[in-house]
């Protein structure tokens, strides 16, 4: 029977690692990814989960040792973040290419300089075309279960690629809270063992990973593009027959009050319910706005984010991350390319919000409302603007 | 929603205080959310951590700036730290110190509730060591009616292990001497 406990979120992380009963751990410890890997060490160590743990000396050999370990058919976990990823990022665009379904949280946060560790999506942003499925947890229950729900999707047959949990830096790695923790046979009943469709054998020798030469690149590309396209149909089914079992339904896409929203707040990640409080005290106050937020990040939804914001006028955006490319932040471009084909588009206008921890508050979310409405009415051209800036 | 800020130095023990006093209340049946002020930890640098306590499920994932209970372990953060910043009208200040109300209003110009408890001396003469972390949950729960005295036992008991027995005792000493004054 699951059981409700208080517990630290990256322990709870660690422990549905443990419940999926992976073979190898290979990880580098970063803050604020510490806590999970430490755990797991010490899971290891006692004897409570009959795994390797390959203390690497970085997170290149981190993520190079994980493609090792997943080739040859081993259930496969990492964790890591910012600085750490961005080293083992070379890395990162071989897993996918190669069809490899390791899982690895990511515990979002900044990118140096200034040199930071405080959390924002500058890590999620810097891996999103790396081929990677990526879903983001909004708070400690979901990170405990999106990290099952990874196993299943990435090692299923008709996906056999990475995934990354993107778990807020602090914001939830270092809180403790109630979250609902499976037991095994709860756990062995959603996740089947891992079975490889190809693995690195001595008595069956294969070769994986050869030079791509210009016949074949492009193929191989289309391939790897056709997977993570495909991937989604895997991911929604196993997020129902999550619900199914264990009564808690995800989607790539989850709305919040939008029925009859002429204005909508779009965010991913663990402030998307401190702006359901913006919501609702915006709603108390006669306003119509209404909140979407991305669970599902990589391959973008685009199919259920048209249905969220259809028939709006205004979208704002919040990003967590700056693009440095004079467009504002990297979800605003996403967002306004999704709905580029669409007959009637709403007006958008992007916030870069908590950069490495600052704080985004229930009245800055709605600013935000308020902005967005303002500048649609008076017409300004579609812009961005980064709150809580010290002038 | 109860918030709860705990001010302490590096090495004392205000996250733990703020993590025990969440799992208790998770245990009681409440949602509760502890963190601390992310960061490097820096031991003997003023730090703080937060707890929030509701009966019904948490969403907001702001700091806390305007807290119901402000604890404070250490009694020199009185003169560096404004220490009663934010708190709310009807809020509450637990203090570890061996001073009168009327002297720390004057030092500190505190206006608010008072809770004192000599939380040094408990912890020197149950545990022997000045660490004031689990004495001053005792003093919190006695001025005010957050969880019951009996809610700390089982969380003290797993953190505390075969030294539990000394930090209950602590705990259960500055719930009886805790003085709270309007």
């Amino acid at each position: 029977m699951a059981k409700r406990v208080g517990i630290e979120v990256s322990l709870a992380i660690s422990e549905a690692v443990k419940l999926a009963n992976v073979d190898v751990i290979a990880a580098y410890p970063i803050t604020p990814q510490t806590h999970i890997v430490e755990h797991l060490s010490e899971l290891v160590a006692d004897g409570h989960l009959d795994a390797e743990f390959i203390p690497v000396e970085s997170e290149h050999s981190a993520m190079s040792t994980c493609c090792g370990s997943s080739a040859s058919g081993a259930r496969t976990y990492t964790a890591t973040c910012s600085q750490g990823q961005a080293l083992m990022l070379e890395i990162c665009y071989i897993a996918p290419a190669l069809r490899l379904p390791i899982v690895m949280t990511v515990a979002n946060r900044s990118l140096s300089g200034p040199i930071s560790i405080w959390n924002d999506h500058s890590d999620m942003m810097m891996s999103r075309d790396t081929g990677w499925i990526q879903t983001v947890a909004e708070n400690g229950q979901e990170a405990f279960d999106l990290t099952l729900h990874a196993f299943r999707v990435a090692e299923d047959p008709r996906v056999l690629l990475p995934t990354i949990v993107n778990v807020d830096g602090f914001t939830l790695t270092h809180v403790i809270e109630p979250i609902e923790i499976l037991d095994q046979k709860e756990v062995d009943r959603y996740l089947p063992p891992y079975q490889p469709q190809m693995r690195l054998d001595p008595t069956n020798p294969v070769s994986i990973g050869p030079v791509g030469m210009p016949e074949v690149y492009t193929e191989a590309k289309k391939a790897q593009d056709e997977a993570i396209k495909g991937a989604k149909q895997v991911i929604l089914e196993a997020w129902q027959e999550f619900g199914d079992m264990f009564g808690r339904y995800y989607k790539p896409v989850e709305t919040y009050r939008t029925d009859g929203a002429e204005t909508l707040l779009v965010t991913m990640g663990s402030l998307s319910e401190t702006a359901m409080i913006a919501v609702d005290q915006m709603r108390t106050d006669g306003k119509n706005v209404g909140l979407v937020r991305l669970r599902l990040f990589r391959p973008f939804p685009f199919e259920e984010f048209l249905a969220a914001v259809r028939g709006v006028k205004q979208i704002a955006v919040m990003d967590r991350a700056l693009g440095l490319n004079g467009a504002g932040g990297p979800l605003a471009t996403e967002v306004k390319a999704a709905l580029y084909d669409e007959p009637e588009r709403p007006y958008i206008w992007n916030y870069v919000a908590g950069l490495a921890g600052r704080d985004v508050t229930i009245e800055n979310f709605v600013e935000m409302a308020d902005g967005v409405e303002a500048a649609a009415a008076d017409g300004v051209r579609q812009g961005y603007t980064i709150i809580n800036v010290r002038e | 929603m109860i918030e709860i800020r705990f001010h302490g130095r590096g090495g004392q023990g205000a996250v733990t205080s703020a993590e025990l006093t969440a799992l208790a209340a998770i245990e009681q049946g409440k949602y509760a959310q502890a963190f601390p002020s992310f960061g490097p930890e820096r031991r003997g640098a003023p730090v703080m951590a937060f707890v929030r306590v509701s009966d019904e499920p948490i969403r907001t994932r702001e700091k806390i700036y305007e807290p119901n209970i402000v604890v404070v372990l250490d009694p020199t953060l009185l003169e560096i730290v404004n220490v009663a910043a934010g708190l709310k009208k009807d809020g509450i200040v637990v203090l570890n110190t061996t001073k009168t109300a009327k002297e720390i209003r004057k030092v500190s110009g505190i206006n608010a509730k008072l809770a004192l408890v000599d939380a040094s001396r408990i912890a020197i003469e149950t545990m022997g060591i000045p660490i004031t972390n689990t004495t001053l949950l005792g003093a919190m729960l006695k001025a005010t009616d957050l969880l019951p005295l009996t809610a700390l036992e089982g969380p003290l008991q797993e953190r505390f292990g075969r030294v539990a027995a000394k930090n209950i005792k602590a705990f259960q000493r500055a719930y009886e001497e805790t003085v709270v004054e309007e």
